[in-house]
C-alpha cells in the first residue's frame, strides 16, 4: 500500500509537468485546430534558456524560469506568424505537416548551434533535500514543481476565465467569424494563445531539466508526445482537461515504470493514444461532434 | 408499388429535435417535393435516407427493405442517388472524371485486371467512357470533358451534379434545391429537364425546394415539413391554400 | 480514342528505353565505372524510390496522412532477414513473404484507424510506426535494441530495377483505372464518393495495404544490402524523411514522388557529413513547400504520352 501511494507521490511532479505542456497543446488545438507539432520542441527551449540563464547569467531557478517563460512566449508567437497563420486557411493536414517541418527545424538548428550533446543541470541550483512524511519520501524538488505548476495552472485559469483576453480565445475558440464581427482582433488572440501555451511548455522545460538533471535538443519529442496524448485523453481543446490528462499520464507512467517494465514506458504512452482514438477519441471530457451535410 | 415508405421518422441532434414522428411514402414513377420553411428538417430527412445519419427511432423502407443503419455506399447501391444543396462536385477533378467515378460501382473488370492491363481492362475502360460521354451528351455538357469541373459556370456545374447521380444508373433520385441560385429561365429549364429525366430514365424523384414556382409547376405531390413535422401533404393546389402551410411560412394568418 | 497502334508503340518505347537503362547500369557496375559508393546511392535511390512512391498512394492519392511507413518497412526488413537468415529460405520467398507481412500490417493498422478523422489519422499512424519498433526493440530473439547482423548481401541492381519498376507500374496501373479514380475521390470529397456508391473505408483499407506491401519491399531490399538492421532504423524519423519526398514531389503525383526522392537520395549524399543540416533543410522544405506551392513540384502533373506529344509538337 505504501509503495503505491509512493508511486502516486512520485508520478505527480512528473504530472504537472506533463499537465503544463499538455494545456500548450490543448489551447492551440480549441483555438485552431492545429496538433502543434512544435510544442514539445518549444519546451526544449525553454529548457535551454533556463540553462544559460542559470549557468552564464547567475540566476536562480525562479528568474530562469520567468526568462524561459518571457523567450519561448515570443518564439511561440514567431513560429505562429511565420510558420502558421499562413495556412490558417487550408487544409488541417497542410497545418500538421508545417506543424512538423517547425519541430524538426527548431531540434536541427538547436543542434546546428548547440551539439547534440547533453548538457546537465547545476546541481548547486537547486540542493536537493529529501523529506519523509507519514512514511513516504518527497523532495524539494518534486514539490517545488507541484506548486510552481498548480500556481501556473490558476494563473492560467484565471487569465481565461475573468480577463477580456481570455474572454477572447474562449469566443475564438467557438466561432471565429463570430468572434471577428464582435470585433475581436482573431490574429492577436491566436498570437496570445500561443505566447500562454509556450509560455507554460518553457517552465514546464526548465521543470525537466530540474527534474531528470541533463537537456539535450531533442529532449522535446517524447515528453512532448505524452502531453500530448495527455491533451487529447483529457479532451483535446479543453483546458481542465489537459491538467486532468497531464496528473493521470504522470501517474500512469511512474505506475508501469515502478511495477512493470520500464522498456514499455514510452509504448505506454502510444498505447493510451491508440485506445482513446479508437474508443473516445473526444478523450474524458470532450462532447461528440459531427461533419454537418 | 411503394418505393419509398418513412415511418415514424425521428432525429435529435444533442437536446435539438430535427424530425418526429415523419412519415411519408412515395409511389414508383411519382415525383414529389418536401417543402418547408428554413431549418424545418427537410435536408435532415435526405440525410438519414441517404445514410449520412442514423435515425433514433422510425423505419425507412426502399424497395420494400429496410434502409435504416445501412452506410450510404450501400444505399446508392441499393438505388437511391442525390444532388446536393452546395454542390459537392470534384472540384479539382475533370468533368469526364466526375461522371466515370459515379459508374465506378459497377465496374465490369476486376482490380488485378487493371494491374495487369489485361484486355478486360481496355474494353471495360472504353465501356466507361462511351457510357460517360453518353450522360454529358444528354445534358449538353459534350465538349466539356476535359474541363475542371470547378472551373464550369454555376448553372452547368448543376447540370453535371444531376448528371453524375443518374450516372449511379438509381431508381430514386433525390434533390436537394436543385434550383437554388437559378433565375427564372434556368428554373423553368430545370423544370423540363426534371420532367424529362423521369420518362426518359423511369425514375421517382423526391426533391427538396424553397422556389415554388419550381415545385408548383412539376411536383405531383407535396409534403410540407415544419419544425420537424409534417403538417400537410397533398396535391399543388390543396397545398398552396391551406391555411396551416401559410401559417408556418409567413408566421401567422394571413387573411 | 487514340489507335490502339499508338499505344503498342508507346509500350515497345517505353520497354526498350527501360531495358536499355537496365544494360547500361548493369555494364556500368560489371566494369566498376561505378565505384561502391555510387552503387551505394544507387541502392539508397532506388529504396526511396519504392518508399516515396507506395507513401505516395496512401498521402497523396487517397489523401490519408500516414505517418508510420517506417514501421512497415521494418516489417519488411525484419521477416525477410529472418527468412534468409534463420529460415534459409531463396530470396525471392523472403521478399514475397516481407511484402505479404507488411501488408498484413498494413491491413491490421489502416482497419482501426482509417475511422480516425484527418489529423487524427495522422497521430493514430505515428504512433503504430512507433508501437512496431518498441516491439521490435523488445524481442530478444530479433536481437532487441542492437537487431539483426549479418544479413546476406543478396540485393544486386537486377532486384532493385525490377522491384522500382514493378512498384511504379502497378501503383500507376492502380491509379489509371476506375479503382484508381475511386481512391482519388475518397481524397477529394469522402461524403461525396459515398453517394456514388464507394465503400471509402475499402478504399482506404486497401490504399493502405498496397503502400504497405510496398514498403515491405522496400524494406527487404534494405535488409540485404545494408547487412545491419535495428529498430531504431525505422523510427518515426524515417517516416518523415519519406513523408518530405512525397510533399516535395507532390502530394497525388507519382512522377514528382519519383524525382523527389532522387533529390533527396542526391541530398543525402552530398550532406553526409552534416546530418544536422540535411534535417534543417527537410524542414525547411516541409514548411516552405505547404506554404508556397502546397502541390509539391509537380502537383498531380504525371509525365504521360500527352507531355512528351506536347513537347515533340504533335497531338495528342
Amino acid at each position: 500500500m505504501v509503495e503505491f501511494l509512493q508511486q502516486l507521490l512520485n508520478g505527480l511532479s512528473l504530472g504537472a509537468i506533463y499537465a503544463l505542456i499538455a494545456l500548450g497543446y490543448t489551447m492551440v488545438y480549441g483555438i485552431i485546430l492545429l496538433i502543434n507539432f512544435a510544442h514539445g520542441d518549444i519546451m526544449m527551449v525553454g529548457a535551454y534558456v533556463g540553462f544559460f540563464s542559470i549557468t552564464m547569467l547567475g540566476s536562480n531557478v525562479i528568474m530562469a524560469i520567468l526568462f524561459a517563460m518571457l523567450a519561448c512566449a515570443v518564439l511561440g508567437v514567431l513560429i505562429e506568424k511565420i510558420a502558421y497563420r499562413p495556412l490558417r486557411n487550408s487544409t488541417r493536414i497542410a497545418a500538421l505537416i508545417t506543424a512538423i517541418g517547425a519541430s524538426l527545424f527548431l531540434e536541427y538548428v538547436t543542434i546546428f548551434f548547440l551539439t547534440p550533446q547533453q548538457r546537465v543541470f547545476p546541481a548547486e541550483a537547486f540542493p536537493l533535500h529529501q523529506y519523509q512524511i507519514i512514511g513516504l519520501y518527497i523532495s524539494n524538488k518534486d514539490i517545488f514543481i507541484i506548486i510552481l505548476a498548480v500556481v501556473l495552472m490558476v494563473l492560467l485559469q484565471y487569465i481565461v476565465k475573468h480577463t477580456r483576453a481570455g474572454k477572447a480565445m474562449r469566443a475564438v475558440s467557438l466561432d471565429r467569424e463570430a468572434a471577428m464581427l464582435m470585433g475581436i482582433s482573431v490574429d492577436k488572440t491566436i498570437s496570445f494563445t500561443f505566447a500562454l501555451g509556450s509560455a507554460l511548455a518553457a517552465a514546464a522545460g526548465v521543470l525537466i531539466g530540474l527534474y531528470y538533471g541533463t537537456i539535450n535538443p531533442l529532449m522535446g519529442i517524447i515528453p512532448g508526445l505524452k502531453a500530448f496524448v495527455a491533451a487529447v485523453l483529457g479532451g483535446i481543446g479543453i483546458i481542465p482537461g489537459a491538467m486532468v490528462g497531464g496528473f493521470v499520464m504522470g501517474i500512469l507512467e511512474t505506475m508501469v515504470s515502478g511495477y512493470g517494465s520500464s522498456m514499455y514506458r514510452d509504448a505506454v504512452a502510444f498505447g493510451v493514444l491508440i485506445l482513446i482514438l479508437l474508443i473516445k477519441p473526444t478523450g474524458i471530457f470532450g462532447r461528440n461532434e459531427s461533419e454537418k451535410v | 408499388m411503394t418505393i419509398l415508405n418513412i415511418q415514424n421518422l425521428s432525429k435529435s441532434f444533442g437536446g435539438l429535435t430535427a424530425l418526429a414522428d415523419v412519415n411519408l411514402a412515395i409511389e414508383n414513377g411519382e415525383l414529389v417535393g418536401l417543402i418547408g420553411p428554413n431549418g424545418a428538417g427537410k435536408t435532415t430527412v435526405f440525410n438519414l435516407i441517404t445514410g449520412v445519419y442514423r435515425p433514433d427511432r422510425g423505419h425507412i423502407i426502399f424497395d420494400e427493405k429496410p434502409m435504416e443503419g445501412l452506410l450510404p455506399y450501400k444505399i446508392c447501391q441499393l438505388g437511391v442517388a442525390r444532388t446536393f444543396q452546395n454542390i459537392r462536385l470534384f472540384k479539382q477533378l475533370t468533368v469526364l472524371e466526375n461522371v466515370k467515378i459515379a459508374l465506378h460501382k459497377d465496374v465490369p473488370y476486376q482490380l488485378y485486371s487493371a494491374i495487369l492491363r489485361l484486355p478486360t481492362f481496355f474494353r471495360g475502360e472504353a465501356s466507361i467512357e462511351e457510357e460517360a460521354m453518353r450522360y454529358l451528351r444528354i445534358f449538353g455538357l459534350e465538349g466539356k470533358q476535359g474541363e475542371i469541373a470547378s472551373s464550369l459556370p454555376y448553372g452547368e456545374q448543376r447540370r453535371l451534379e444531376i448528371a453524375r447521380a443518374l450516372a449511379t444508373r438509381p431508381r430514386l433520385l433525390i434533390l436537394d434545391e436543385p434550383a437554388a441560385g437559378m433565375n427564372p429561365q434556368e428554373t423553368q429549364n430545370l423544370m423540363e429537364l426534371i420532367r424529362w429525366i423521369r420518362e426518359e430514365f423511369e425514375l421517382t424523384i423526391l426533391l427538396i425546394e424553397h422556389d415554388m414556382s419550381l415545385v408548383m409547376g412539376v411536383c405531383e405531390r407535396i409534403y410540407v415539413l415544419d419544425y420537424g413535422r409534417i403538417i400537410a401533404q397533398g396535391a399543388p393546389d390543396e397545398i398552396r391554400n391551406n391555411p396551416r402551410v401559410i401559417e408556418a411560412y409567413l408566421g401567422e394568418e394571413v387573411s | 480514342m487514340p489507335s490502339s497502334k499508338r499505344q503498342w508503340l508507346w509500350l515497345l518505347i517505353n520497354i526498350a528505353v527501360l531495358a536499355g537503362i537496365f544494360a547500361l547500369v548493369q555494364y556500368m557496375i560489371a566494369t566498376r565505372v561505378l565505384n561502391q559508393y555510387y552503387q551505394i546511392n544507387l541502392t539508397s535511390m532506388c529504396i526511396n524510390i519504392i518508399l516515396a512512391v507506395s507513401l505516395n498512394l496512401i498521402n497523396g492519392f487517397t489523401g490519408q496522412l500516414s505517418l508510420g511507413h517506417a514501421g512497415f518497412m521494418a516489417v519488411g526488413a525484419y521477416v525477410s532477414a529472418v527468412c534468409t537468415k534463420y529460415m534459409d529460405l531463396p530470396f525471392v520467398t523472403a521478399i514475397i513473404a516481407a511484402c505479404l507481412a507488411a501488408a498484413l500490417a498494413g491491413f491490421i493498422i489502416g482497419v482501426p484507424t482509417l475511422r480516425l478523422r484527418g489529423d487524427y489519422l495522422a497521430i493514430a499512424t505515428l504512433g503504430f510506426g512507433e508501437i512496431i519498433r518498441v516491439i521490435l526493440q523488445n524481442i530478444e530473439e530479433l536481437g532487441g535494441p542492437a537487431g539483426i547482423l549479418g544479413i546476406s548481401r543478396l540485393t544486386t541492381w537486377p532486384y532493385l530495377f525490377i522491384a522500382t519498376v514493378l512498384t511504379i507500374v502497378v501503383i500507376q496501373n492502380l491509379i489509371n483505372s476506375s479503382f484508381g479514380r475511386a481512391i482519388i475521390s475518397v481524397r477529394e470529397d469522402e461524403v461525396a464518393a459515398e453517394m456514388m456508391g464507394i465503400n471509402t473505408t475499402w478504399y482506404k483499407v486497401l490504399a493502405f495495404i498496397i503502400g504497405a506491401g510496398f514498403a515491405g519491399l522496400a524494406g527487404a531490399l534494405f535488409a540485404h544490402y545494408f547487412y545491419i538492421i535495428k529498430p531504431d532504423t525505422f523510427n518515426f524519423l524515417k517516416s518523415f524523411d519519406i513523408l518530405v519526398m512525397v510533399v516535395l514531389g507532390g502530394l497525388g503525383s507519382t512522377t514528382g514522388a519519383v524525382l523527389a526522392a532522387m533529390f533527396i537520395t542526391v541530398l543525402t549524399a552530398y550532406l553526409q557529413a552534416f546530418p544536422a543540416i540535411r534535417m534543417i533543410i527537410y524542414a525547411l522544405i516541409l514548411i516552405l513547400v505547404m506554404i508556397y506551392r502546397p502541390q509539391g513540384l509537380l502537383g498531380n502533373k504525371e509525365l504521360s504520352r500527352k507531355t512528351f506529344s506536347r513537347l515533340w509538337g504533335g497531338s495528342a
